[in-house]
């Protein structure tokens, strides 16, 4: 689905990412960690095209995503609050981003059902503004309008990040649905290794802008991810 | 920021100045200085009605020093005292002062006149403090409002000579100097109450709530002719409507209306002067400048999903396009009693809506693209010149002045229904050459994309 060749993006003399190859299969759900300033916001960056790639490209369903925009009808994207419209009202802007995706307000309004234990009550009818609700209010806004008009690829950046606990444990279990049931390619983002490992089938570590550890998901998975940032040899460095 | 603060303190500065003469000519027999203390009534309401739209207390600043070793006394007085040093303020200074120093060039004594000043000064501090007793609610908007309509229709229809009455108080500041205590005073008592209701209110819960307002929606359905169009259009009227300075833009702009009364209602001009088609394209393209000159950085906040959403650019542009063109319409509409002042005048705003709207619009949206500064819609209204610089300015200049020089021209050299004619089929080409020019336009946009998503980023630019 997804294919990044001699991807690199430099500010200055700075290599901020500089992947070789990567390649990520329709309807994995693919997780991202890193430190701060390891390169995942620059890699979703690059791959929604809001920012050039120095070398390489990148993409999506064949599609380079630089080059053309065929991409946009089938990738959806929540990467921070510049993807919130402040003056809508939540609704309004599930409804301007089915507009924009095809989906009328039915099927919003029948999508938004299923959200309802997602949404807990504090989104829907408040008749607040976007931009007058919580932080993690507003990231849920976020995260559902990723999920209108059934996208074949979702990019979340750190969604895990100011949501309650119920809410988190329930992100899980959309994300996993998505993935598993629907076929949807989902790339996650996200500084806690528990959730990440929990959801991801698979999970590429970034550190300095390189690839250093692309990991089928495992048992052991968690562990070796705790030592590799706790900065611990692992265990298939003293096997080696 | 810088460019237009400049023109307006310039602008400031010689209208005090220049006021000494101008009421010496236009009143020939008065002191200046009465006349200025007969209407000082208006400029304070007027000043306390403006700034309640445009000046609250900054309250929220003061949250980080909540949890530090301070007493609450002192960053009461240190908000309050701040306000009072505030941008506001010195314009009013910016006035005055060019004006004391004509009136002691033209012998008025020094000392009366510089505790004069201190008066005003004591007035301008009151109306600050007074201000912000007044903006907890929107009744007291409502009485200031009717006092000025009031005072100035008590003085229209001559019922009662209220502003000699109150002239004369404000002449005894000069009169009798000992009196610069009681503006003085005045402020100081202001200050107390703000001080008194503030210092019991500094927690979270209380003053330093945000306020959120409801939110009215209305599904607009009108817009639905638009076509694909729609959703955007949508966008863009919620864009207006729910930002404070976009809707006071709306406001100017619809106001500017008037703006042409000046210039026809002294009659020097003659029928068909150049200084018509200015006011033509002015009047008919307010919201044009106003609103065209930031697009696309209205959509600063949420520009990345834009630019990553299913949107394409050509489609967002065509909106913008549309809203401006509705703009031109209705400004044109509301032009249309000007005919009063020969059909002339209709004529020459009939050409200059059409120049705006084949011209001018294609322009203004090509110079869109080179905007690259963030506007933080939540940002309060007037005052506010984030994501202005220069070349919006510059950008003023051919959009006004062409078309002026254009119709200078031949009507010098033909006639007056050459100009105009020649005003209209410009419009008439532009509209004609649309597609090609919003596909130039739209490229011009993609190539910069990269450069606004990255700029609009940027907060405090």
């Amino acid at each position: 689905m997804i294919n990044t060749t001699n991807l690199s993006k430099k500010y200055g003399n700075q290599t901020v990412l500089n992947i070789e190859s990567l390649e990520i299969p329709k309807g994995q759900s693919f997780g991202l960690v890193g430190n701060n300033g390891a390169g995942k916001t620059t890699f979703f960056s690059l791959m929604l095209d809001l920012i050039q790639p120095t070398t390489g490209n990148i993409t999506n369903n064949g599609i380079h995503v630089n080059t053309s925009e065929a991409w946009k009808p089938f990738t959806s994207a929540f990467i921070d609050e510049s993807f919130l419209i402040g003056y809508l009202t939540p609704e309004e802007y599930f409804y301007f981003i089915g507009e924009l995706r095809g989906a009328n307000k039915a099927d919003i309004d029948s999508l938004m059902a299923n959200f309802d234990d997602f949404f807990h009550g504090e989104i829907l009818g408040q008749k607040k503004f976007l931009r007058d609700l919580s932080k993690g209010n507003q990231k849920k806004a976020g995260i559902v309008g990723a999920f209108i008009g059934n996208p074949e690829v979702v990019i979340l950046d750190e969604p895990f990040a100011n949501l309650d606990p119920t809410t988190q444990i329930r992100l899980k279990a959309i994300i996993k649905d998505l993935a598993n049931k629907q076929g949807v390619t989902i790339l996650i983002s996200s500084h806690d290794l528990i959730h990440v490992t929990e959801v991801c089938e698979r999970i590429v570590v970034l550190n300095k802008g390189e690839i250093e550890k692309d990991i089928q998901t495992s048992a052991a998975t968690l562990r070796e991810l705790e030592n590799f940032f706790a900065g611990r040899s692992t265990t298939e460095r003293e096997m080696a | 920021m810088g460019f237009f603060a400049l023109y307006i303190l310039g602008s400031l500065v010689l209208s005090g100045a220049g006021l000494f003469f101008l009421l010496e000519k236009a009143m020939p027999g008065e002191d200046p200085l009465m006349v200025v203390s007969q209407y000082l009534i208006y400029w304070i309401l007027g000043e306390l009605f403006l700034r309640y739209f445009m000046q609250k207390l900054p309250v929220m600043d003061i949250k980080p020093f909540l949890t530090l070793p301070i007493n609450k006394s002192d960053i009461t007085h240190y908000i309050l005292i701040r306000s009072g040093l505030s941008f506001y303020n010195f314009l009013t200074l910016f006035f005055f002062v060019p004006f004391v120093i004509v009136l002691i060039a033209k012998d008025y004594p020094v000392m009366p006149v510089l505790l004069w000043l201190i008066s005003i000064l004591g007035i301008v501090l009151s109306i600050n403090y007074i201000n912000f007793v007044i903006n907890k609610s929107d009744k007291a908007l409502i009485f200031v409002g009717t006092l000025i309509l009031g005072l100035y229709a008590i003085g229209y229809f001559g019922l009662f000579p209220i502003t000699t009455y109150l002239g004369n108080i404000f002449y005894a500041l000069y009169e009798y100097p000992v009196l610069t205590l009681v503006p003085l005073g005045i402020a100081l008592c202001t200050y107390l109450i703000n001080y008194r209701f503030l210092r019991n209110r500094i927690f979270l819960d209380a003053t330093l709530r945000k306020k959120t307002q409801e939110a009215v929606t209305s599904d607009l359905a009108w817009t639905k002719r638009f076509g694909t169009i729609a959703p955007f259009v949508q966008l863009d009227l919620k864009l207006i409507w729910r930002n404070k300075r976009t809707k006071m833009q709306a406001f100017i702009s619809l106001a500017m209306i008037l703006y042409g009364l000046i210039f026809y209602s002294t009659g020097d001009y003659g029928p068909t002067s150049t200084i018509f088609v200015f006011v033509g394209i002015f009047m008919t393209g307010m919201f044009l400048s106003n609103f065209g000159q930031f697009i696309p950085a209205w959509d600063s906040e949420y520009y990345s999903m834009m630019m990553s959403q299913n949107i394409p650019l050509r489609k967002y542009l065509e909106s913008k396009v549309t809203l401006i063109s509705l703009s031109i319409v209705v400004m044109f509409l509301l032009s249309i009693p000007y005919v009063y002042f020969g059909w002339q005048a209709l004529a020459i705003n009939f050409a200059c809506a059409v120049y705006n709207f084949g011209v001018n619009i294609p322009v203004i949206l090509f110079f869109g693209s080179f905007n690259k500064k963030r506007i933080d819609l939540t940002k309060s209204a007037l005052g506010n010149m984030q994501g202005t610089s220069a070349t919006q300015f510059l950008v003023l200049l051919p959009l006004m002045v062409v078309p002026c020089l254009i119709y200078l021209l031949l009507k010098s050299l033909v006639s007056f229904e050459l100009a105009i004619g020649a005003l209209c089929a410009l419009g008439v080409v532009g509209i004609a050459l649309r597609r090609p020019s919003m596909d130039f336009i739209t490229r011009a946009y993609r190539k910069k994309k990269y450069a606004m998503v990255a700029g609009f980023k940027e907060k405090n630019s």
